[in-house]
Order: structure tokens, then C-alpha cells, then sequence
């Protein structure tokens, strides 16, 4: 029994994206056709980019809520930027700026002052959230053309947000699994007192994931601003909640130490993608989405949640 | 004779007023392994983590290599080439070997940002194969064995030039196979020269591996000298030999012969084995045994904390199987936690609503339970001066900034307000000053006379000695050994408590 289910958890994730595919492929043939997985994907695109960044927060067992404030700051500061006739050569960079600012000020409270990351980054949140709405005072804002470009130019016939999600998949996965950075980030992880004793350098490791956080939400930003051509006051709203659902639907432990983004992560923001679009293609209720949602959240916390308690059984034998 | 690798010279450190290490001074050859015993407390882990950084010095001086040696960082000590292999042990699950051996010191090729893995593999199969540890360099240290974790400790340590490697009790949780393995590699490293101390109960291993030996007792020396000079008899006999200056109140009760709690063939694979006992209304039962001995163990399992597979508890002949804590608590049992700081007290909170916590149901008014502040604060005044709780000490205060012995009066408190009938003390007068641990045995003996049985579990022996009516030996997960008071033996408890290790050679 037990040797069947810690395989079956490890592959959870697969199995229930494979589950999902077959279950709305049943249900409607136009689900399963190529123009449609690209579009998953597509759609995917900038929870998955957020929650990238969501996996190197929660590696070191950490959690940052403030990415969907800062996804909405970053794109508040473009729109205003854009209307007033800047070029996109100077919006983009000032947009990553914006990240890494929010993504510092995290930081600093967290480790300088010894504030509980949950505590810290939902300050943040309602700060950025106000901070946006000042800017944008409160009104939808058009973006000009030369934005919807990032979201629909096409190379080898794939989007581009697609590639920006791959480009950056792939980054992630070599920092996390080949260099220094990476692998004392699951030490921190692990044990974040051991680490210390052990001379890792455990600020300025949780520093560094909370600027890649807010990097990643940036970044998600513009891919958002590109697909939606425009800011409204809900813009990145709760896109938190994606991101955590998706890094811990992929494997990643809330409590440090364990998960990857590829594929983990990855398979997380397509498995939640692709329910929210199989049930568009079914011609689903929309009131059921965001139970449809909340249910696949439930489930990856539940999944956690046995994973833990395998692990747990499965030490104790040694 | 060249300079010894390190030398103590007057180490003097108190705890709270108490001192745990008198005068100490012994040196380390060079290349020479030291064996340090001495029983549970007497000063041999404080004075390692003085060599670890862990803890500062009253007074007194280390010399590592002739030079003055004030280690203030764990870091520190370990850059100076002192390495630990604990008990607990400090390497990353999650992570492989080869990335727990380098976490701190990656090689990266020049101009890659990427950690150069052909050479940690390489190197890391190379330290492996000189500890005779084959298994891949990439492998999760969590589907290690605990025995061939600890052989990647030495490894890490080796490659970090490590000069003094310390050995805490690092056979407890090996099998026997592993233990020979680390014996063997631990005479390959002797013959490399390297320094080791050697800290173990199990007093065989410790006359057949080192050269030399160091005994404490009660944070001084009581012995030191080469291992040939001395039998596992005569360290028996360092280790406890000591008259009794404990004062303990006078006991006016006796034990009834009323069978109060009958515990029959409790049973948990890898925790117990088998534990039957029983306790008489009035008794003061002793539990006796090592640090890992299962001691806390039976505690937590007999106040439901943790799940047993097998055997029966009963209170009064009715079963007490399967019941929580909580419905324990209802029954008259309270559990006094060994650490009182983590699991016995609220820290921030104050000292009267630490003590209200088991009863606050009691002072409940009407059917909707509102807490009645009013029936409450009698009862709680009542229980203060029956602990006799220091009068300065006001009810609003966090419980945090009162001492050691006030602390652990308000958990008494905090359970002599549920009025126990079956009261487990686990460690009652850890790190407490004399005058306040009297007063713990008087409230013991109190409760103990109005009918209630009491189970203390204790590392200190003569506090055992001094306070019941009867002892038990656990060992191993196992009891050993039972003596009534008449039969109290200092000898044959620590000869039961360390069993098999003392008077039977390991087969090997």
C-alpha cells in the first residue's frame, strides 16, 4: 500500500493534468486540438510566471501574497507611462524596477526586521493594491498598440508569452538545480537554523527569493498587460492564490525545502489553465469556475498535506 | 612531547546559580583519542559546546595549538577544525551528498555561474571511498541509513580538514553491523593522526577505542588516565561515587497497597517494549535510565500524546485505552513536560492565566460557560500559596520573566488545580536552584499523602534516590529493573540503566 502511494503522490500532479486532458477531451473534441493546448498555455503564461517566483519563495518556507499588487503597481506605472507617450524601451525596464523594488521592500522587513513573511507581504499587498488604485485613480486604463504586440506576436507559430514562460522555466530550473544560489536555497529550506550554523548565508538567500518573486510578477505583468491590451482596477487580483495553488499543485511543500517549476510548477499553472478552459469549451456555468477552482486548490493542499505524512512514515522506519 | 592539540585549563561555567563545571582542566594529545563519560548531567555536553562555540566560559581557558582558543560562533569553532558528529545529526535531507559535503564552498567552473558537479562528484566519491561508504555522490541523504548518514558526517568532516573530531553517543542508533563499520573507520582515522574525543554511556567501547580517559562527575573531574588503567567497574564507580547532599523534606505518608494505575505490556515498535508496572495510590514511583531510553516516551503515551500498538492502561481497573489527553485530564491525570518552556507554559502570557488554563471550564457560570473571573481568582490565590509562588510575582506578569523555579511552580500550580490523582513528572526540577526544588519535592509528597500516585521521571540520581518510595530501570525501551526503597543501590541502577553495554562484551 504504502509502496504504492508515495509513487503515486510524487506523480500526482501528472496524473491528474493527464485526468483532466482525457476528462474534457470526453467531453468536447475541440479541447484536445492543438490551436486550444496552445491556447492553454498561452493563458497559462503569467500565472505560471508568477508562480515561478511563488516556488522560490516557498522553497525557503517562506510565502509572498504581494505579487498580484505588484503585478497591478507594475502595470498602473506602465499605463501611466504609456499615456503620456513613452516608449515601450523605457516602460519595460522601469516595470522591472517596480518588482524589484516591492520585491526589496519585502526583503529588508522580512530579514532585517524579522517579520513573518505572511505578515510582511500582505501589508504589501494592500499597500500596493491602494498604491495602484491611486495611480490609475481608480479607472481602466487602454494601453496603446505597441503593447498587444507582446501578446500576440508569434514566432514558429507560437505566442510569445508562451516563450517568455519557457525562456524563463528554464532560467529558474538551472538556478535552483545548478547553482550555489539554488541549492542553499533548500537548505534554507530544510532548516534555516542548521544552514546558518552551517555558514550559509541565509538573509541574503532570503532576500534573493523574494526579489525573484517580485521579478517574476513584473515580468507576469507585462505578459498580462500584452493579452489584455489594458489596466483595470481588478488587474492581478488574487493572482497569489493561482500562483500558490499552482507551485503546491506541482509538488512544491509549503514548508520549504522540496518542489521544482519544471515540471512541477509548470504542470500546476496548466492543470488549473486547463480546467478554467475546458470548462469554456463546455459551455460550462460560470458561476461553477471559481468552485471549479477553489476545488483544485483544495485538492493540492489535501495532496500536500499526504505527501507530508508519507514522508513522515517513511522516516520514522529508518 | 610536542604541544598538545588542545588544552583546558580552569573551565568554570554556571547555569542559574548552579555550577556545572568546577575547575576543569585535562589536555588532548595530539593524535591521541579520549574517552569522556560521566552520568546524564555531569557537565561532559556543556563542556563540548564550550568547544563548539555554543556556549561562553565563565572562566577559566582553551588552548588550541598553544594559542588561546574563545570560540563564539559555532562557525568559528569549525573553521578552527573542530568538527561534531551529534547524535542529531546536522546534514540537509533533501539535498545529496555531494552538495551537503560543499553547501557552503560550490566549485564553479571560472566564468559559469553553475556549480562545477563533475568535480564535487569526484571528489566527494573520493572522501566516500576513504570512509569505505559505497554509495553514489548523488544520492538523497534521506534514503541514507541513520548509520551511513553519520559516516557522510565524518566524510564532511574530513573534508574540511577537520583536526578534532568529537563523537557524541554516536553508536545509539546504529545496528550493530554499522557500529563495527564506524569502529573500523574510527581506527583508520587514529592511524591518520587525527585527535578524537569520544563521548559515549557505552563504557566497553569507550576502554577498547581510546587511549586515554576522562571522567566527570558533577561537573568535575573524578578520574583521568590511560584507558589501561581502568575497568568498566572502577568507571562505574567514578561515575556515581558521591555522598548524598540533596536535602529532601520528610516524608510523614506511606504508600498504600491500592493498586491506583496498572499498566500491562504497553508496547511500540522501535519506542517500548513490553512495560508493565504498577502504581499505588500514595506511591512515589521513580522511572530511571538514559537519555533516549524511552523514558519521555512512556510518558507521552501513557498521557495519550502518542499512539501505543499495544497493551492496556487502566486507572482503578477501568481501561483507559484510546483516551485523549484531554479526557485523561477529566480523570485526574496531569503531566508535567520536560521542557516547561516549549510544552508547559504560554511564555507571554501571564502568570494567572497560565494557571487557569486546565480548569477554566471549572469557573464557568450558567449554561453558556461564561468565565467567571470572580471564582477563578479564589482558586487561584489558594494555589499560590500552596506552591508557595514568590509574592512579588504579580498575577498580570508574563510568565516569561519570572525564574526558573517560579516557572515550573506555576505549571504545578496549573495541575494541582485539576486536583490529580495520577500526577507524571517528567524532569520536575531541570535547571531549578536548590531552595526551589525542595519545594517541589514537598508539593510531591503533599499531593502524594492525599492519595494520589505520582511517576517521576528523572536523570538525576540521587533526586530519585531521595524522593521515592520505589525506582524503576528503563532501558532501550524496555523496564530492566525494579527496587524498593530498602534495596536502593546507586551501582545497580546506572549497571541496569546502561545494561548490556557494562557487564556483557558486545559480540564482536
Amino acid at each position: 500500500m504504502k509502496r504504492l502511494t508515495k509513487p503515486l503522490l510524487q506523480f500526482a500532479p501528472l496524473l491528474l493534468f493527464i485526468g483532466v486532458l482525457l476528462f474534457f477531451g470526453c467531453q468536447s473534441p475541440r479541447f484536445l486540438e492543438v490551436r486550444n493546448l496552445i491556447n492553454i498555455i498561452v493563458q497559462a503564461s503569467s500565472t505560471g510566471i508568477v508562480a515561478i517566483g511563488m516556488t522560490f519563495v516557498l522553497l525557503t518556507a517562506g510565502v509572498d501574497l504581494s505579487v498580484g499588487a505588484i503585478m497591478f503597481v507594475a502595470a498602473a506605472v506602465a499605463g501611466k507611462l504609456a499615456v503620456s507617450g513613452r516608449s515601450m524601451f523605457l516602460i519595460l525596464p522601469v516595470m522591472v524596477s517596480v518588482g524589484l523594488c516591492v520585491g526589496a521592500f519585502n526583503a529588508f522587513f522580512i530579514t532585517r526586521l524579522r517579520v513573518v513573511a505572511f505578515i510582511v507581504t500582505l501589508a504589501t499587498l494592500f499597500i500596493g493594491r491602494g498604491l495602484g488604485l491611486r495611480i490609475t485613480e481608480t479607472r481602466a486604463m487602454n494601453l496603446p498598440d505597441s503593447f498587444l504586440m507582446i501578446g500576440s506576436f508569434r514566432w514558429l507559430s507560437v505566442p510569445l508569452p508562451a516563450w517568455i514562460l519557457a525562456g524563463l522555466l528554464l532560467i529558474a530550473h538551472l538556478i535552483l538545480t545548478r547553482t550555489p544560489f539554488g541549492r542553499q536555497i533548500f537548505a534554507v529550506g530544510a532548516d534555516a537554523e542548521m544552514a546558518r550554523k552551517a555558514g550559509v548565508r541565509t538573509k541574503t538567500i532570503l532576500a534573493g527569493v523574494y526579489l525573484v518573486s517580485g521579478v517574476c510578477a513584473a515580468i507576469a505583468a507585462m505578459v498580462s498587460l500584452g493579452q489584455l491590451g489594458a489596466v483595470s482596477p481588478k488587474f492581478g487580483e488574487q493572482k497569489e492564490f493561482a500562483a500558490i495553488a499552482a507551485a503546491v499543485l506541482g509538488g512544491t511543500s509549503l514548508f520549504g525545502g522540496r518542489g521544482n517549476v519544471f515540471p512541477g510548477t509548470l504542470l500546476g499553472a496548466l492543470l488549473i489553465q486547463s480546467i478554467e478552459n475546458g470548462l469554456v469549451v463546455m459551455n460550462a456555468n460560470p458561476y461553477i469556475y471559481p468552485m471549479a477552482t477553489s476545488a483544485v486548490i483544495f485538492t493540492a493542499v489535501v495532496m500536500e498535506s499526504l505527501r507530508n505524512r508519507v514522508r513522515r512514515s517513511s522516516a520514522a522506519v529508518l | 612531547m610536542s604541544t598538545p592539540l588542545v588544552q583546558f585549563s580552569g573551565i568554570t561555567k554556571s547555569y542559574f546559580g548552579v555550577e556545572v563545571l568546577k575547575n576543569i582542566s585535562f589536555t588532548l594529545p595530539a593524535g591521541s583519542m579520549t574517552g569522556l563519560v560521566g552520568e546524564n548531567g555531569a557537565g561532559k555536553s556543556t563542556l563540548m559546546n564550550i568547544l563548539g562555540g555554543n556556549v561562553a566560559v565563565d572562566s577559566g581557558s582553551i588552548l588550541l595549538n598553544g594559542k588561546t582558543f574563545v570560540p563564539s560562533t559555532p562557525q568559528e569553532s569549525a573553521e578552527h577544525g573542530i568538527a561534531f558528529i551529534h547524535q542529531e545529526l546536522n546534514l540537509f535531507p533533501n539535498l545529496t551528498i555531494a552538495e551537503n559535503l560543499f553547501l557552503t564552498r560550490f566549485p564553479r567552473a571560472t566564468g559559469s555561474p553553475f556549480i562545477d558537479r563533475q568535480t564535487i562528484h569526484r571528489r566527494t566519491s573520493e572522501l566516500l571511498a576513504e570512509i569505505g561508504l559505497d554509495v553514489s555522490p548523488q544520492r538523497l541523504v534521506e534514503t541514507l541509513s541513520a548509520g551511513e548518514r553519520q559516516l557522510v558526517e565524518i566524510a564532511k568532516a574530513l573534508s574540511m580538514d577537520a583536526r578534532l573530531i568529537i563523537f557524541d553517543e554516536p553508536t545509539t542508533s546504529l545496528s550493530i553491523r554499522e557500529t563495527d563499520r564506524l569502529f573500523a573507520l574510527i581506527s583508520r582515522l587514529r592511524e591518520r593522526k587525527l585527535t578524537m574525543i569520544y563521548i559515549s554511556h557505552a563504557l566497553t567501547d569507550v576502554l577498547r577505542l581510546c587511549d586515554r580517559i576522562v571522567v566527570l562527575r558533577d561537573g568535575e573531574i573524578a578520574g583521568s588516565g590511560r584507558a589501561d588503567e581502568f575497568t568498566t567497574e572502577r568507571l562505574v564507580t567514578l561515575m556515581v561515587g558521591r555522598t548524598m547532599n540533596q536535602l529532601f523534606p520528610t516524608r510523614s505518608g506511606k504508600p498504600t497497597n491500592q493498586t491506583l494505575l496498572e499498566v500491562s505490556g504497553l508496547t511500540q515498535p522501535d519506542v517500548l517494549r513490553n512495560i508493565s508496572f504498577t502504581l499505588k495510590r500514595g506511591e512515589v514511583l521513580g522511572l530511571s535510565g538514559l537519555m533516549g531510553a524511552g523514558r519521555t516516551e512512556l510518558a507521552r503515551i501513557l498521557f495519550g500524546l502518542d499512539p501505543c500498538a499495544s497493551g492496556t492502561v487502566a486507572l482503578e481497573g477501568k481501561s483507559l485505552n484510546r483516551l485523549s489527553p484531554r479526557q485523561l485530564i477529566q480523570r485526574g491525570f496531569a503531566f508535567l513536560t520536560e521542557n516547561r518552556r516549549s510544552e508547559g507554559l504560554c511564555m507571554d502570557a501571564s502568570v494567572a492565566d497560565n494557571l487557569a488554563l486546565t480548569t477554566l471550564t471549572e469557573h464557568g457560570r450558567t449554561t453558556v460557560r461564561w468565565l467567571s473571573n470572580e471564582s477563578g481568582r479564589k482558586a487561584m490565590q489558594r494555589i499560590r500559596g500552596v506552591v508557595r509562588l514568590d509574592p512579588k510575582a504579580s498575577d498580570n506578569q508574563a510568565v516569561r520573566t519570572l525564574s526558573g523555579g517560579n516557572q515550573q511552580k506555576v505549571v504545578l500550580g496549573k495541575w494541582l488545580l485539576i486536583r490529580p490523582r495520577v500526577f507524571i513528572l517528567d524532569e520536575p526540577t531541570r535547571g531549578i536552584d536548590v531552595g526551589a526544588k525542595y519545594e517541589i519535592y514537598r508539593l510531591i509528597y503533599e499531593l502524594a499523602d492525599q492519595g494520589a500516585g505520582i511517576f517521576v521521571i528523572s536523570s538525576e540520581m540521587e533526586e530519585l534516590m531521595g524522593l521515592c518510595d520505589r525506582i524503576l530501570v528503563m532501558k532501550a525501551g524496555e523496564l530492566v529493573d525494579e527496587l524498593p526503597r530498602e534495596e536502593f543501590d546507586r551501582e545497580r541502577i546506572l549497571r541496569g540503566a546502561l545494561g548490556g553495554t557494562v557487564f556483557q562484551e558486545r559480540s564482536s
